[in-house]
């Protein structure tokens, strides 16, 4: 990819993210911040490109622990926030 | 071939925007998350279907299956599925926020050993050549060093939001200076890197200084700014996530990063804008240390009126509405449910009931609603500090379980006072206030609340849960 097709494309995500937050309820804003926690768990494409890359011990004990670290922002991130929002969407009932 | 990556990339970025779209309302928000979830499976998944020059990236140069790698990409992705998804299962509502610290301070670690491991290869690959050696040095020392700073300061906010650091602001001497010569330094670091060729020393030198200026930056900041710090390095994790794209060329990475630095920063700057004060003062302040507590001076005089469960339920026999203010309190008690209890009889026996929720209330913004919530507190009997405060003079009761200087009225009147200017919950306006708390302690702010010495305010001391279930209890 050329220098400015990545520039460009990193810029108007930026625009992206500014204006779709703008819009996010005050209550949500936990859940919020717990999505986009997960959301950038995405460098673990890149644990995974440098492990499957690496060819020597010390490139490979980096690798797994990128991934490790990756995979449990990941999963953690999103549990999380399910869990959260799994609140939000409960009708409320009637006391037992 | 590699066409087909982009496009899965393309989509992983779209559901990861659709996402956030999806966040605006609590009824599509869960979709939202698990389409984002799904999103970055495929991702994965693309990832693997990447080539290395000629060959699959699963396969090294002559054609053989890198098994090794391929073994510990399994037990990395195993062991980190089972400890995040129990971890994140069990923990506890309340102790969400440093939950979200420790994953976020993963994640910047995460970065920062990309850039180790891709450093020593920008000198030697020649596959990413459209982009200048320049530009993914630049890009690389720089997620080096945002990512560092993000893992050890998201571990400090964390041990101080799970108490195993003091929760006040932690100084010394000169340590404004000394930072200021960590980032100078960081700044030599990066300026030597950027006009020499591969040099191990100052590469491995500024990731110490990041993971330095992480711990040195975190510590003076107080427990109660802990929602802002971690808001502000989720931004900068995803920053660095987005320069780790520059590098590796990959779209996923930088419209993942690109929108996660953007929304975490305007959060950030919202959470601010509702405690009024400047980021920089946040970050910098040391709020709630021991110079601002003598700095707000005015003790105010007056005696503290003390009341039981019983007597606050007599109080509330005869109100006619009430306005519940929760606070940080209510979340260590775990009182969340015992306060919908309460709520419930009192609307049993016609009682208009509302929650006021402060934006900064908790530790983490909207961190009362997530708790009400598991509550089962229905969505609309919330009310933010815009649409309560004209409510509270014509309120009998508002009842404040745990909260303190988000009711300190200081904020309106002491111009000497840390928080003045802060939006507050008008409470002192209510015919009776009470203040369900521990002990008289100050704050996270570390300021004294006149509020507390009121004639019609009473003081429930006691730990709230147990507080709140007696007086449901009499209430009968």
């Amino acid at each position: 990819m050329t220098l400015i097709a990545v520039i460009t494309i990193f810029v108007l995500a930026v625009f992206v993210g500014l204006e779709v937050i703008a819009k996010v309820p005050q209550t949500l804003h936990t859940p919020l911040m717990s999505a986009t926690n997960a959301i950038h768990g995405v460098i673990l494409v890149g644990g995974v490109i440098v492990l499957l890359r690496a060819d020597d011990t010390v490139g490979l004990a980096i690798g797994f622990l990128a991934v490790l670290f990756g995979v449990l922002n990941v999963v953690g991130g999103f549990v999380v926030t399910d869990r959260m929002l799994e609140m939000f969407k409960r009708k409320p009932r009637s006391d037992k | 071939m590699s066409d087909w990556i982009n496009v899965a990339y393309l989509v992983t970025a779209v559901t990861f925007m659709l996402a956030l779209k999806l966040m605006n309302g609590p009824k599509t928000a869960r979709h939202g998350n698990l389409l984002a979830a799904a999103g970055m499976g495929l991702a994965l998944i693309a990832t693997l279907f990447l080539k290395d020059g000629d060959h699959s990236i699963l396969h090294n140069a002559v054609g053989e299956l890198k098994s090794t790698n391929l073994l510990l990409l399994g037990v990395a992705s195993v062991l980190g599925t089972i400890a995040g998804a129990w971890s994140a299962r069990r923990v506890q509502m309340t102790a969400m926020p440093q939950m979200v610290a420790l994953f976020n301070g993963l994640g910047g670690g995460a970065v920062a050993l990309v850039a180790v491991a891709e450093y020593p290869k920008l000198f030697t690959h020649t596959e990413a050549e459209a982009m200048p050696l320049g530009i993914r040095l630049a890009t690389t020392v720089l997620s080096l060093l945002i990512g560092g700073i993000s893992f050890t300061g998201s571990m400090i906010a964390y041990g101080k939001l799970q108490e195993l650091l003091s929760g006040r602001p932690i100084t010394w001497t000169g340590q404004k200076l000394i930072n200021l010569g960590y980032l100078i330094g960081a700044l030599v670091l990066i300026f030597v890197l950027q006009t020499n060729g591969r040099m191990d020393p100052p590469f491995y030198g500024l990731l110490a200084l990041a993971l330095v200026l992480g711990v040195t930056l975190v510590l003076p900041i107080g427990g109660a700014d802990m929602p802002v710090v971690i808001s502000l390095l989720n931004s900068f994790t995803g920053c660095a996530a987005g320069l780790a794209g520059f590098v590796l060329g990959n779209t996923a990475l930088l419209i993942g990063g690109g929108l996660v630095g953007a929304s975490g920063l305007i959060l950030t700057l919202d959470m601010c804008k509702a405690m009024n004060r400047p980021l920089s003062n946040v970050i910098f302040g040391a709020f709630g240390s021991n110079a601002a507590i003598q700095a707000s001076g005015s003790s105010a005089q007056g005696t503290v009126r003390s009341t039981s469960p019983e007597d606050a339920a007599i109080i509330f026999g005869s109100a006619n509405s009430v306005i519940i203010v929760p606070g940080y309190g209510m979340a260590v008690a775990q009182a969340q449910h015992v306060v919908k209890e309460l709520a419930s009889k009192l609307q049993a026996q016609g009682v208009d009931v509302k929650y006021a929720v402060h934006p900064v209330a908790g530790r983490m913004p909207g961190h009362m609603n997530v708790l009400l919530a598991e509550a089962d507190v229905p969505y609309e009997q919330l009310f933010d500090l815009d649409e309560i405060n004209s409510a509270f003079p014509e309120t009998d009761v508002a009842l404040v379980i745990g909260a303190n200087d988000v009711v300190n009225p200081a904020a309106r009147s002491d111009k000497s006072s840390p928080i003045y200017g802060m939006p507050i919950l008008d409470v002192d306006k209510a015919r009776t206030i009470i203040v369900c708390k521990r002990g008289m302690a100050p704050g996270f702010a570390g300021i004294e609340n006149e509020l507390f010495l009121r004639p019609n305010c009473l003081m429930l001391f006691g730990n709230a849960k147990t507080s709140i279930a007696k007086l449901a209890a009499v209430l009968e």
